[in-house]
Protein backbone atom coordinates (compact mmCIF):
# COMPACT_ATOMS: atom_id res chain seq x y z
CA UNK A 1 0.00 0.00 0.00
CA UNK A 2 1.63 3.23 -1.14
CA UNK A 3 0.56 6.72 -0.15
CA UNK A 4 1.59 10.00 -1.74
CA UNK A 5 3.71 12.46 0.22
CA UNK A 6 0.77 14.82 0.91
CA UNK A 7 -0.91 12.06 2.91
CA UNK A 8 2.25 11.33 4.87
CA UNK A 9 2.82 15.04 5.65
CA UNK A 10 -0.76 15.53 6.85
CA UNK A 11 -0.63 12.41 8.98
CA UNK A 12 2.70 13.41 10.53
CA UNK A 13 1.62 16.95 11.32
CA UNK A 14 -1.55 15.73 13.06
CA UNK A 15 0.45 13.15 15.00
CA UNK A 16 3.04 15.82 15.89
CA UNK A 17 0.26 18.16 16.97
CA UNK A 18 -1.15 15.57 19.33
CA UNK A 19 2.26 14.74 20.77
CA UNK A 20 3.08 18.43 21.26
CA UNK A 21 0.03 19.27 23.30
CA UNK A 22 -0.07 15.87 25.00
CA UNK A 23 3.47 15.99 26.37
CA UNK A 24 3.24 19.76 26.82
CA UNK A 25 0.26 19.44 29.12
CA UNK A 26 2.03 17.12 31.57
CA UNK A 27 4.56 19.50 33.06
CA UNK A 28 2.57 22.68 33.49
CA UNK A 29 -0.35 20.83 35.03
CA UNK A 30 1.86 19.10 37.60
CA UNK A 31 3.72 22.30 38.44
CA UNK A 32 0.55 24.35 38.81
CA UNK A 33 -1.16 21.67 40.86
CA UNK A 34 1.81 21.50 43.22
CA UNK A 35 1.72 25.30 43.59
CA UNK A 36 -2.00 25.29 44.34
CA UNK A 37 -1.53 22.51 46.86
CA UNK A 38 1.15 24.45 48.74
CA UNK A 39 -0.97 27.62 48.59
CA UNK A 40 -3.85 25.79 50.24
CA UNK A 41 -1.57 24.31 52.86
CA UNK A 42 -0.35 27.83 53.76
CA UNK A 43 -3.89 29.23 53.81
CA UNK A 44 -4.91 26.61 56.33
CA UNK A 45 -2.82 28.34 58.98
CA UNK A 46 -2.85 31.89 57.52
CA UNK A 47 -6.42 32.42 56.26
CA UNK A 48 -6.12 36.20 56.63
CA UNK A 49 -3.41 36.34 53.95
CA UNK A 50 -5.64 34.84 51.29
CA UNK A 51 -5.26 37.87 48.98
CA UNK A 52 -1.44 37.83 48.94
CA UNK A 53 -1.16 34.06 48.67
CA UNK A 54 -3.74 33.88 45.89
CA UNK A 55 -1.90 36.59 43.95
CA UNK A 56 1.48 34.83 44.30
CA UNK A 57 -0.06 31.49 43.37
CA UNK A 58 -1.67 32.89 40.22
CA UNK A 59 1.49 34.76 39.11
CA UNK A 60 3.59 31.62 39.61
CA UNK A 61 1.06 29.42 37.82
CA UNK A 62 0.92 31.86 34.91
CA UNK A 63 4.69 31.51 34.39
CA UNK A 64 4.43 27.70 34.57
CA UNK A 65 1.54 27.79 32.09
CA UNK A 66 3.66 29.53 29.45
CA UNK A 67 5.49 26.26 28.73
CA UNK A 68 2.19 24.56 27.89
CA UNK A 69 1.08 27.55 25.82
CA UNK A 70 4.19 27.27 23.64
CA UNK A 71 3.33 23.63 23.03
CA UNK A 72 -0.28 24.58 22.25
CA UNK A 73 0.86 27.20 19.72
CA UNK A 74 3.01 24.64 17.90
CA UNK A 75 0.18 22.15 18.03
CA UNK A 76 -2.30 24.61 16.49
CA UNK A 77 0.19 25.62 13.79
CA UNK A 78 0.72 21.97 12.89
CA UNK A 79 -3.03 21.51 12.41
CA UNK A 80 -4.10 24.84 10.91
CA UNK A 81 -0.83 26.39 9.66
CA UNK A 82 -1.34 25.23 6.10
CA UNK A 83 1.95 23.35 6.23
CA UNK A 84 3.02 21.17 3.38
CA UNK A 85 5.98 20.35 1.24
CA UNK A 86 7.08 18.85 -2.03
CA UNK A 87 8.73 15.77 -0.48
CA UNK A 88 7.93 13.36 2.36
CA UNK A 89 10.87 14.89 4.28
CA UNK A 90 8.48 17.52 5.67
CA UNK A 91 6.56 14.76 7.45
CA UNK A 92 9.61 14.04 9.63
CA UNK A 93 10.19 17.77 10.21
CA UNK A 94 6.63 18.22 11.54
CA UNK A 95 6.85 15.14 13.71
CA UNK A 96 10.16 16.45 15.10
CA UNK A 97 8.63 19.89 15.70
CA UNK A 98 5.81 18.39 17.73
CA UNK A 99 8.21 16.30 19.80
CA UNK A 100 10.55 19.27 20.41
CA UNK A 101 7.76 21.56 21.58
CA UNK A 102 5.94 18.92 23.64
CA UNK A 103 8.86 17.24 25.40
CA UNK A 104 10.64 20.52 26.17
CA UNK A 105 7.55 21.84 27.95
CA UNK A 106 7.55 18.95 30.46
CA UNK A 107 10.58 20.05 32.49
CA UNK A 108 9.95 23.77 32.42
CA UNK A 109 6.32 23.31 33.42
CA UNK A 110 7.14 21.14 36.44
CA UNK A 111 10.17 23.26 37.29
CA UNK A 112 8.38 26.60 37.33
CA UNK A 113 5.89 25.21 39.79
CA UNK A 114 8.59 24.65 42.46
CA UNK A 115 9.60 28.33 42.95
CA UNK A 116 5.93 29.36 42.90
CA UNK A 117 5.07 26.85 45.63
CA UNK A 118 8.09 27.85 47.72
CA UNK A 119 7.14 31.52 47.31
CA UNK A 120 3.61 30.90 48.62
CA UNK A 121 5.09 29.05 51.57
CA UNK A 122 7.70 31.75 52.19
CA UNK A 123 5.23 34.62 52.05
CA UNK A 124 2.99 32.79 54.48
CA UNK A 125 5.89 32.42 56.90
CA UNK A 126 7.38 35.92 56.43
CA UNK A 127 4.67 38.28 55.08
CA UNK A 128 6.97 41.31 55.31
CA UNK A 129 9.35 39.83 52.74
CA UNK A 130 6.65 39.31 50.13
CA UNK A 131 8.20 41.80 47.68
CA UNK A 132 11.65 40.19 47.76
CA UNK A 133 10.22 36.67 47.59
CA UNK A 134 8.02 37.52 44.59
CA UNK A 135 10.99 39.08 42.79
CA UNK A 136 13.25 36.06 43.27
CA UNK A 137 10.42 33.71 42.32
CA UNK A 138 9.94 35.59 39.03
CA UNK A 139 13.67 35.53 38.23
CA UNK A 140 13.94 31.83 39.11
CA UNK A 141 10.90 30.67 37.19
CA UNK A 142 11.70 32.86 34.19
CA UNK A 143 15.15 31.26 33.82
CA UNK A 144 13.54 27.84 34.27
CA UNK A 145 11.55 28.54 31.09
CA UNK A 146 14.73 28.73 28.94
CA UNK A 147 14.79 25.02 27.97
CA UNK A 148 11.25 25.17 26.66
CA UNK A 149 12.12 28.28 24.64
CA UNK A 150 14.93 26.26 23.03
CA UNK A 151 12.30 23.67 22.16
CA UNK A 152 10.05 26.34 20.68
CA UNK A 153 12.90 27.72 18.55
CA UNK A 154 13.79 24.25 17.20
CA UNK A 155 10.10 23.55 16.50
CA UNK A 156 9.80 26.79 14.51
CA UNK A 157 13.01 26.02 12.59
CA UNK A 158 11.72 22.53 11.76
CA UNK A 159 8.38 23.92 10.57
CA UNK A 160 9.50 26.93 8.59
CA UNK A 161 12.99 26.23 7.21
CA UNK A 162 12.77 24.67 3.76
CA UNK A 163 14.54 21.30 3.79
CA UNK A 164 12.92 20.01 0.59
CA UNK A 165 16.11 20.21 -1.49
CA UNK A 166 17.92 17.84 0.90
CA UNK A 167 18.26 14.11 0.19
CA UNK A 168 15.63 12.01 1.96
CA UNK A 169 18.30 9.65 3.34
CA UNK A 170 19.73 10.55 5.89
CA UNK A 171 17.81 13.82 6.46
CA UNK A 172 14.65 12.18 7.76
CA UNK A 173 16.68 11.06 10.79
CA UNK A 174 18.47 14.40 11.18
CA UNK A 175 15.12 16.23 11.42
CA UNK A 176 13.59 13.74 13.85
CA UNK A 177 16.83 13.63 15.87
CA UNK A 178 16.90 17.44 16.08
CA UNK A 179 13.45 17.45 17.65
CA UNK A 180 14.30 14.65 20.09
CA UNK A 181 17.64 16.13 21.14
CA UNK A 182 16.31 19.53 22.23
CA UNK A 183 13.00 18.16 23.49
CA UNK A 184 14.38 15.40 25.72
CA UNK A 185 17.44 17.36 26.89
CA UNK A 186 15.16 20.17 28.07
CA UNK A 187 13.34 17.95 30.59
CA UNK A 188 16.15 17.75 33.17
CA UNK A 189 17.36 21.35 33.16
CA UNK A 190 13.78 22.59 33.36
CA UNK A 191 12.98 20.53 36.44
CA UNK A 192 16.43 21.12 37.98
CA UNK A 193 16.34 24.88 37.51
CA UNK A 194 13.04 24.91 39.37
CA UNK A 195 14.56 23.10 42.38
CA UNK A 196 17.28 25.78 42.64
CA UNK A 197 14.73 28.57 42.30
CA UNK A 198 12.52 27.02 44.99
CA UNK A 199 15.34 26.89 47.53
CA UNK A 200 16.26 30.49 46.71
CA UNK A 201 12.67 31.58 47.46
CA UNK A 202 12.72 29.67 50.73
CA UNK A 203 16.07 31.23 51.70
CA UNK A 204 15.00 34.79 50.93
CA UNK A 205 11.83 34.29 52.97
CA UNK A 206 13.90 33.05 55.89
CA UNK A 207 16.55 35.81 55.68
CA UNK A 208 15.30 38.72 53.56
CA UNK A 209 18.55 40.59 54.27
CA UNK A 210 20.49 37.84 52.45
CA UNK A 211 18.72 38.64 49.19
CA UNK A 212 21.91 39.62 47.38
CA UNK A 213 24.11 36.53 48.07
CA UNK A 214 21.10 34.26 47.50
CA UNK A 215 20.30 35.85 44.13
CA UNK A 216 23.93 35.56 43.01
CA UNK A 217 24.23 31.92 44.10
CA UNK A 218 20.86 31.13 42.48
CA UNK A 219 21.92 32.60 39.14
CA UNK A 220 25.18 30.60 39.20
CA UNK A 221 23.34 27.41 40.22
CA UNK A 222 20.53 27.69 37.63
CA UNK A 223 23.02 28.73 34.95
CA UNK A 224 25.04 25.55 35.45
CA UNK A 225 21.86 23.47 35.53
CA UNK A 226 20.85 24.75 32.09
CA UNK A 227 24.08 23.56 30.45
CA UNK A 228 22.76 20.21 29.18
CA UNK A 229 19.75 21.96 27.61
CA UNK A 230 22.26 24.08 25.71
CA UNK A 231 24.12 20.95 24.56
CA UNK A 232 20.82 19.51 23.32
CA UNK A 233 20.06 22.72 21.46
CA UNK A 234 23.56 22.69 19.96
CA UNK A 235 23.24 19.09 18.70
CA UNK A 236 19.84 19.98 17.20
CA UNK A 237 21.29 22.95 15.35
CA UNK A 238 24.15 20.79 14.02
CA UNK A 239 21.66 18.13 12.88
CA UNK A 240 19.54 20.77 11.14
CA UNK A 241 22.22 22.76 9.41
CA UNK A 242 25.27 20.53 8.83
CA UNK A 243 25.18 19.15 5.30
CA UNK A 244 25.09 15.37 5.09
CA UNK A 245 25.77 13.58 1.80
CA UNK A 246 22.93 11.55 0.28
CA UNK A 247 23.31 7.95 1.36
CA UNK A 248 22.26 4.65 -0.09
CA UNK A 249 22.15 2.76 3.19
CA UNK A 250 20.41 3.06 6.53
CA UNK A 251 23.66 3.48 8.47
CA UNK A 252 24.06 7.30 8.43
CA UNK A 253 20.35 7.78 9.16
CA UNK A 254 20.49 5.68 12.28
CA UNK A 255 23.73 7.35 13.40
CA UNK A 256 21.94 10.73 13.29
CA UNK A 257 18.88 9.38 15.09
CA UNK A 258 21.21 7.84 17.67
CA UNK A 259 22.90 11.22 18.16
CA UNK A 260 19.53 12.79 18.90
CA UNK A 261 18.68 10.08 21.46
CA UNK A 262 22.17 10.19 23.04
CA UNK A 263 22.12 13.90 23.71
CA UNK A 264 18.41 14.06 24.44
CA UNK A 265 18.26 11.34 27.11
CA UNK A 266 21.77 12.23 28.29
CA UNK A 267 20.69 15.75 29.14
CA UNK A 268 17.96 14.65 31.55
CA UNK A 269 20.03 13.27 34.44
CA UNK A 270 22.66 15.99 34.84
CA UNK A 271 19.97 18.64 34.65
CA UNK A 272 17.96 17.13 37.51
CA UNK A 273 21.08 16.24 39.53
CA UNK A 274 22.62 19.69 39.27
CA UNK A 275 19.29 21.15 40.26
CA UNK A 276 19.21 19.00 43.42
CA UNK A 277 22.76 20.15 44.25
CA UNK A 278 21.85 23.79 43.66
CA UNK A 279 18.74 23.40 45.80
CA UNK A 280 20.61 22.08 48.85
CA UNK A 281 23.37 24.68 48.39
CA UNK A 282 20.85 27.52 48.21
CA UNK A 283 19.12 26.31 51.39
CA UNK A 284 22.45 26.66 53.21
CA UNK A 285 23.33 30.00 51.60
CA UNK A 286 20.07 31.29 53.05
CA UNK A 287 20.87 29.84 56.47
CA UNK A 288 24.47 31.14 56.68
CA UNK A 289 24.93 33.84 54.03
CA UNK A 290 28.47 34.60 55.27
CA UNK A 291 29.59 31.17 53.98
CA UNK A 292 28.13 31.83 50.51
CA UNK A 293 31.51 31.66 48.76
CA UNK A 294 32.47 28.30 50.26
CA UNK A 295 29.02 26.89 49.48
CA UNK A 296 28.99 28.19 45.91
CA UNK A 297 32.42 26.67 45.34
CA UNK A 298 31.35 23.26 46.66
CA UNK A 299 28.15 23.48 44.64
CA UNK A 300 30.10 24.14 41.44
CA UNK A 301 32.55 21.27 42.07
CA UNK A 302 29.65 18.89 42.70
CA UNK A 303 27.73 20.11 39.67
CA UNK A 304 30.81 19.78 37.48
CA UNK A 305 31.16 16.10 38.40
CA UNK A 306 27.45 15.58 37.80
CA UNK A 307 27.86 17.30 34.42
CA UNK A 308 30.38 14.68 33.27
CA UNK A 309 27.79 12.20 31.96
CA UNK A 310 26.18 15.04 30.03
CA UNK A 311 29.54 15.72 28.43
CA UNK A 312 29.99 12.02 27.57
CA UNK A 313 26.61 12.19 25.84
CA UNK A 314 27.66 15.30 23.95
CA UNK A 315 30.88 13.58 22.82
CA UNK A 316 29.05 10.41 21.73
CA UNK A 317 26.43 12.51 19.88
CA UNK A 318 29.15 14.51 18.11
CA UNK A 319 31.02 11.33 17.16
CA UNK A 320 27.81 9.85 15.72
CA UNK A 321 27.08 13.03 13.76
CA UNK A 322 30.61 13.35 12.41
CA UNK A 323 30.78 9.70 11.36
CA UNK A 324 27.38 9.77 9.64
CA UNK B 1 16.91 1.69 -1.17
CA UNK B 2 19.58 -0.95 -0.90
CA UNK B 3 19.29 -3.00 2.21
CA UNK B 4 21.95 -5.48 3.20
CA UNK B 5 22.34 -7.42 6.43
CA UNK B 6 25.62 -5.67 7.26
CA UNK B 7 23.87 -2.31 6.92
CA UNK B 8 21.10 -3.34 9.26
CA UNK B 9 23.61 -4.50 11.86
CA UNK B 10 25.68 -1.32 11.63
CA UNK B 11 22.57 0.90 11.76
CA UNK B 12 21.30 -0.92 14.84
CA UNK B 13 24.73 -0.67 16.50
CA UNK B 14 24.83 3.11 15.99
CA UNK B 15 21.27 3.64 17.22
CA UNK B 16 22.12 1.40 20.16
CA UNK B 17 25.22 3.49 20.90
CA UNK B 18 23.09 6.61 21.09
CA UNK B 19 20.50 4.98 23.34
CA UNK B 20 23.18 3.43 25.57
CA UNK B 21 24.90 6.71 26.28
CA UNK B 22 21.73 8.73 26.48
CA UNK B 23 19.81 6.51 28.88
CA UNK B 24 22.97 5.60 30.78
CA UNK B 25 23.66 9.24 31.54
CA UNK B 26 20.40 9.77 33.43
CA UNK B 27 21.21 7.88 36.61
CA UNK B 28 24.73 9.15 37.36
CA UNK B 29 23.63 12.71 36.65
CA UNK B 30 20.82 12.56 39.20
CA UNK B 31 22.80 10.50 41.72
CA UNK B 32 25.93 12.64 41.66
CA UNK B 33 23.82 15.75 41.94
CA UNK B 34 22.10 14.34 45.03
CA UNK B 35 25.48 13.48 46.59
CA UNK B 36 26.75 16.99 45.93
CA UNK B 37 23.56 18.48 47.32
CA UNK B 38 23.86 16.59 50.58
CA UNK B 39 27.54 17.62 50.78
CA UNK B 40 26.52 21.28 50.45
CA UNK B 41 23.96 20.76 53.21
CA UNK B 42 26.61 19.20 55.47
CA UNK B 43 29.12 21.97 54.76
CA UNK B 44 26.45 24.48 55.68
CA UNK B 45 26.13 22.83 59.09
CA UNK B 46 29.86 22.21 59.67
CA UNK B 47 31.79 24.67 57.44
CA UNK B 48 35.06 23.78 59.25
CA UNK B 49 34.84 20.22 57.86
CA UNK B 50 34.56 21.42 54.25
CA UNK B 51 37.73 19.61 53.15
CA UNK B 52 36.67 16.22 54.51
CA UNK B 53 33.14 16.61 53.16
CA UNK B 54 34.28 17.62 49.67
CA UNK B 55 36.66 14.65 49.57
CA UNK B 56 33.93 12.22 50.61
CA UNK B 57 31.55 13.77 48.09
CA UNK B 58 34.06 13.25 45.29
CA UNK B 59 34.72 9.61 46.26
CA UNK B 60 30.98 8.94 46.36
CA UNK B 61 30.42 10.64 43.04
CA UNK B 62 33.28 8.72 41.45
CA UNK B 63 31.54 5.45 42.37
CA UNK B 64 28.23 6.78 41.09
CA UNK B 65 29.96 7.82 37.87
CA UNK B 66 30.94 4.23 37.10
CA UNK B 67 27.67 3.32 35.35
CA UNK B 68 28.02 6.40 33.18
CA UNK B 69 31.49 5.24 32.18
CA UNK B 70 30.14 1.74 31.42
CA UNK B 71 27.63 3.39 29.08
CA UNK B 72 30.35 5.44 27.45
CA UNK B 73 32.51 2.36 26.93
CA UNK B 74 29.60 0.37 25.46
CA UNK B 75 28.68 3.29 23.19
CA UNK B 76 32.26 3.58 21.93
CA UNK B 77 32.44 -0.21 21.42
CA UNK B 78 29.22 -0.16 19.40
CA UNK B 79 30.47 2.74 17.31
CA UNK B 80 34.03 1.69 16.62
CA UNK B 81 34.63 -1.97 17.45
CA UNK B 82 31.72 -4.23 16.55
CA UNK B 83 31.32 -5.09 12.90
Amino acid sequence: MAFDHVTWIKAASYLGSGLAVGFGAIGAALGEGYTAGKANQVLAYRPRMSGDILKTMLVGQAVAESAAIFALVISMLLVFGGLGGPTPLSAWAYLGAGLAAGLSAVGSGVGSGFPAAAACEGIGRQPKASGQVTLIMLIGSAITQTPCIFGLVIAFLLMFVDFSAKPYYPYWAALLGAGLSTGLAAIGPGAGGGLVGASACKSVARHPEAQRPVTTAMLVGIGTTQSTAIYGFLISLILLFKSFPASTSYVPSFALLGAGFAMGFGGIGPGIGEGITGGYALDQVGRIPEKATLLTRTMLVGQAVSESTGIYSLVVALLLVLNA
Amino acid sequence: MEFSGADLIRAAALLGAGLAMGLGAIGPGVGEGYAAGKACEAIGRRPEEAGLLTRTMLVGQAVSESTGIYSLVVALLLMFVVQ
